[in-house]
C-alpha cells in the first residue's frame, strides 16, 4: 500500500517536474518569438511602402508627405553621421576612463568614480535632450560653432561639413550628445575586459621596464582587442537607435545637407516626430520601413558586438 | 638616455590624457545634474504634486502625469517580471544543452540594447492598431517588453552564482528538480533577482520613446488603463518642445523628479546587491 502510494507520488512529482521545465522553456522561447515577432510585424507594416517604392527607397532623398514620395537617404545619413560623431568622441574618452579606472585610480576612488560614470547611463535620454536643447546648444552656438565656421569652413573638402549659420541645433550637436551618452556603455565593457588580462602578463611587462602606458598599449590592448571592438559596437548600437536626445537637438529638418551644422533628422527622430501625425497608409508604412531599416542595422551591429565579446570569453575559458 | 626620457614623457602625457578623459565624463554628469537642480528646484512647488497638467498660461501641476507613469511602470514590471524570471530560470537551470538556451541568450542580449522606439512601433502595430485606440495598457505592454530582457539577464546571472553544492544537497534529500529550483536556488538568489527588477524599474521610468505611440498623453485625470494615459516622460517632451514658458517650468520640474528618482533607484540597487554579496 505504502509502496504504491510512493510510486504514485513519484509519478506526480515527475509530472510537476516536466510541467515546470516546459513552462520555463515556453517563456525562454517567448523571448525568441518576441524578436521574430518584431521583425515580421515591422515587415508587414512596411509592405505598402516596400511595394510603392521598392529599392528606390534606399536611394531617394525625397521626404514629401504631400505628394506621397518617400526615401530614406536623409534619415539614414543623419543616423549614421550622428553615430559616427558619437564614436569619434566616445571611443577615446571611454578608453581614457577605462584606463584610469583599471590602472591609475587609487583604490578608494575606484568604486565611486565607476558608479559616477555609470550614472551617465542612468540619466533618461529625454533629460539629455532637454539639457541639450536649452543649455548645451546655445553654448555651442555662441562659442564653438562660429569658430568652426571661421576656421574649418574655408578648408576645401572637409569645409563643406562646416557651412551655414551657428544655430546650436543640428547634426553636430546631436552627435556630441550621443557621444556623451555612449561613454558609460563602452567604458564599462572596456573596463571589464581590461580586468581579465592575467596579472602575470602585465607584471612581466613591468618587470622588463615598461611604463604604464607601454603596458596598456602593447600588452593590455592587444590581449583584449576583440572585447574592445565588441564594446565599441555596443556603443554604436546604442547610438544608432537613440531617440529622444536626438529628437530634441537635431532640428528635424527633412532636407539633405552635408553640413554638420545644419538641422537634419535621424530615423529615430523622424519616427518620434511624425508617426502620430502621419496620414494615409503609405506615409505610415514608409515610417515603419524606416523603423525596420534601423532595427536591422542595430541588430547586425549588436550581434557583431555580442559575437566578438563571446569570442573573447571563449578564449578565456579555454585558458583557465 | 634620450629614449628613456621620451618614453617617460609619452607615458606621462597619455596618463594625463586618461585623467582628462575621466574628468570629461564627470564634467557632463555634473553639468546636467546642476542644470536640473538649478532650473528644476525653482519650479517645484506643492502645485506640481497636487494639480493636473494645465493649459498654457494657467496654473497647474503634474499629478495626472505622475499617477499615469507610476501605474504604467508598475504594470509593466508586473507583466514583465514573471516572464523574465521564468525564462532566466530556464537559461540557468536547463540551459546546458540544446539549441534553445544559447539562441535565447544571444537574442536576449540584443533585445537588451535594441532601440526602444522600435518596441513602441511593434506594440502600436499589434495592439493599438487592432484596438483602434491608444491606451495605458499598450504603454504598460511596451514597457514590459523592455523589462523582460533585463530581468532575464540578471535572473540567469544570479542563479548561476548559486553554488552547485546547494542543488546537489537538495537533490540528495530526494527533492524533485522543480522543488530544488523554486525552494532552493531561486530563494537563494532572491536579492539578486530583486536587484534585476529594480534595475528594470529604473530603466523604464524614464523611457519616452515606447510610450509616444502607445499611451500617448492625456491632459486630464484618468484612472482607466484602457484610455490614453498621461505620463511624465511624454508630458516633459511635449512641454519642453512647446513655446510656453510656464510649460517649460513644469517640464524642468518633471525632469528633476524623474532623474533623481531614476538615479536614486540606481544607487539603491547597488546597495541591495552589495548587502547580498557580503552575505556569502
Amino acid at each position: 500500500m505504502t509502496k504504491l502510494n510512493t510510486a504514485s507520488r513519484e509519478k506526480f512529482q515527475a509530472f510537476l517536474d516536466l510541467a515546470f521545465k516546459l513552462t520555463t522553456r515556453f517563456f525562454a522561447f517567448a523571448v525568441l518569438a518576441l524578436l521574430a515577432g518584431i521583425i515580421i510585424e515591422l515587415f508587414i507594416g512596411a509592405m505598402p511602402s516596400i511595394k510603392a517604392f521598392g529599392w528606390k527607397f534606399f536611394t531617394s532623398t525625397d521626404w514629401d508627405p504631400v505628394n506621397v514620395k518617400f526615401g530614406s537617404v536623409i534619415q539614414v545619413y543623419g543616423t549614421l553621421v550622428t553615430s559616427l560623431i558619437a564614436l569619434l568622441i566616445g571611443i577615446p574618452v571611454s578608453f581614457g576612463v577605462a584606463l584610469y579606472l583599471t590602472e591609475l585610480s587609487p583604490k578608494w576612488l575606484k568604486r565611486p568614480l565607476g558608479i559616477a560614470i555609470e550614472l551617465l547611463a542612468g540619466i533618461p535620454s529625454i533629460i539629455y535632450g532637454m539639457w541639450g536643447l536649452f543649455v548645451f546648444a546655445p553654448h555651442l552656438a555662441d562659442h564653438f560653432q562660429p569658430w568652426l565656421i571661421d576656421h574649418l569652413g574655408p578648408i576645401p573638402g572637409i569645409g563643406m561639413l562646416f557651412q551655414g549659420a551657428p544655430m546650436g541645433i543640428g547634426m553636430l550637436t546631436a552627435g556630441i550628445i550621443l557621444g556623451i551618452m555612449i561613454i558609460p556603455f563602452i567604458a564599462s565593457v572596456m573596463r571589464d575586459v581590461f580586468e581579465i588580462v592575467p596579472p602575470t602578463l602585465k607584471e612581466s611587462a613591468y618587470a622588463v621596464g615598461c611604463t604604464t602606458w607601454e603596458v596598456v598599449w602593447n600588452v593590455v590592448l592587444p590581449y583584449t582587442k576583440i572585447g574592445v571592438v565588441g564594446g565599441i559596437m555596443l556603443g554604436l548600437g546604442r547610438a544608432l537607435g537613440e531617440t529622444m536626445a536626438v529628437t530634441f537637438v537635431i532640428g528635424n529638418a527633412q532636407n539633405f545637407s552635408y553640413s554638420l551644422l545644419d538641422p537634419g533628422s535621424s530615423i529615430a527622430s523622424t519616427l518620434a516626430n511624425e508617426f502620430n501625425e502621419a496620414y494615409g497608409d503609405v506615409y505610415t508604412s514608409a515610417l515603419i520601413e524606416l523603423g525596420l531599416i534601423m532595427f536591422v542595422i542595430t541588430f547586425v551591429v549588436l550581434a557583431l558586438s555580442k559575437l566578438l565579446l563571446f569570442q573573447l570569453g571563449k578564449r578565456e575559458g579555454e585558458k583557465t | 638616455m634620450n629614449l628613456y626620457r621620451k618614453r617617460r614623457l609619452i607615458n606621462g602625457l597619455n596618463l594625463t590624457l586618461s585623467m582628462v578623459a575621466m574628468a570629461f565624463g564627470l564634467f557632463w554628469l555634473g553639468w546636467i545634474l546642476w542644470t536640473l537642480i538649478d532650473r528644476g528646484l525653482s519650479s517645484i512647488s506643492l502645485d506640481v504634486f497636487t494639480k493636473m497638467t494645465p493649459a498654457p498660461g494657467s496654473n497647474g501641476g503634474l499629478l495626472n502625469a505622475m499617477a499615469g507613469s507610476i501605474a504604467m511602470t508598475l504594470a509593466g514590471v508586473a507583466i514583465g517580471t514573471p516572464v523574465g524570471v521564468l525564462a532566466g530560470t530556464y537559461l540557468a537551470e536547463y540551459g546546458q544543452k540544446g539549441w534553445l538556451a544559447p539562441a535565447t541568450r544571444f537574442i536576449n542580449d540584443i533585445l537588451l540594447s535594441a532601440p526602444s522606439i522600435v518596441i513602441g512601433l511593434f506594440v502600436y502595430e499589434v495592439y493599438v492598431a487592432s484596438t483602434h485606440h491608444f491606451s495605458g495598457w499598450a504603454g504598460a505592454f511596451a514597457l514590459a517588453l523592455i523589462v523582460i530582457p533585463v530581468v532575464v539577464r540578471t535572473t540567469e546571472n544570479m542563479l548561476k552564482l548559486v553554488p552547485n553544492g546547494l542543488r546537489e544537497a537538495a537533490a540528495a534529500l530526494g527533492a524533485p528538480q522543480w522543488k530544488v529550483i523554486v525552494l532552493v536556488t531561486l530563494r537563494a538568489s532572491k536579492a539578486g533577482i530583486i536587484t534585476g527588477i529594480l534595475l528594470a524599474l529604473s530603466r523604464i521610468s524614464g523611457e519616452t520613446a515606447p510610450l509616444l505611440f502607445t499611451a500617448l498623453n492625456n491632459s486630464f485625470w484618468n484612472a482607466n488603463m484602457n484610455a490614453p494615459m498621461a505620463n511624465l516622460p511624454v508630458v516633459i517632451f511635449q512641454f519642453a518642445m512647446s513655446p510656453y514658458d510656464d510649460w517649460h517650468k513644469l517640464a524642468w520640474a518633471g525632469a528633476l523628479l524623474i532623474t533623481f528618482g531614476v538615479l536614486g533607484l540606481n544607487i539603491l540597487t547597488r546597495f541591495v546587491f552589495r548587502s547580498k554579496t557580503t552575505l556569502h
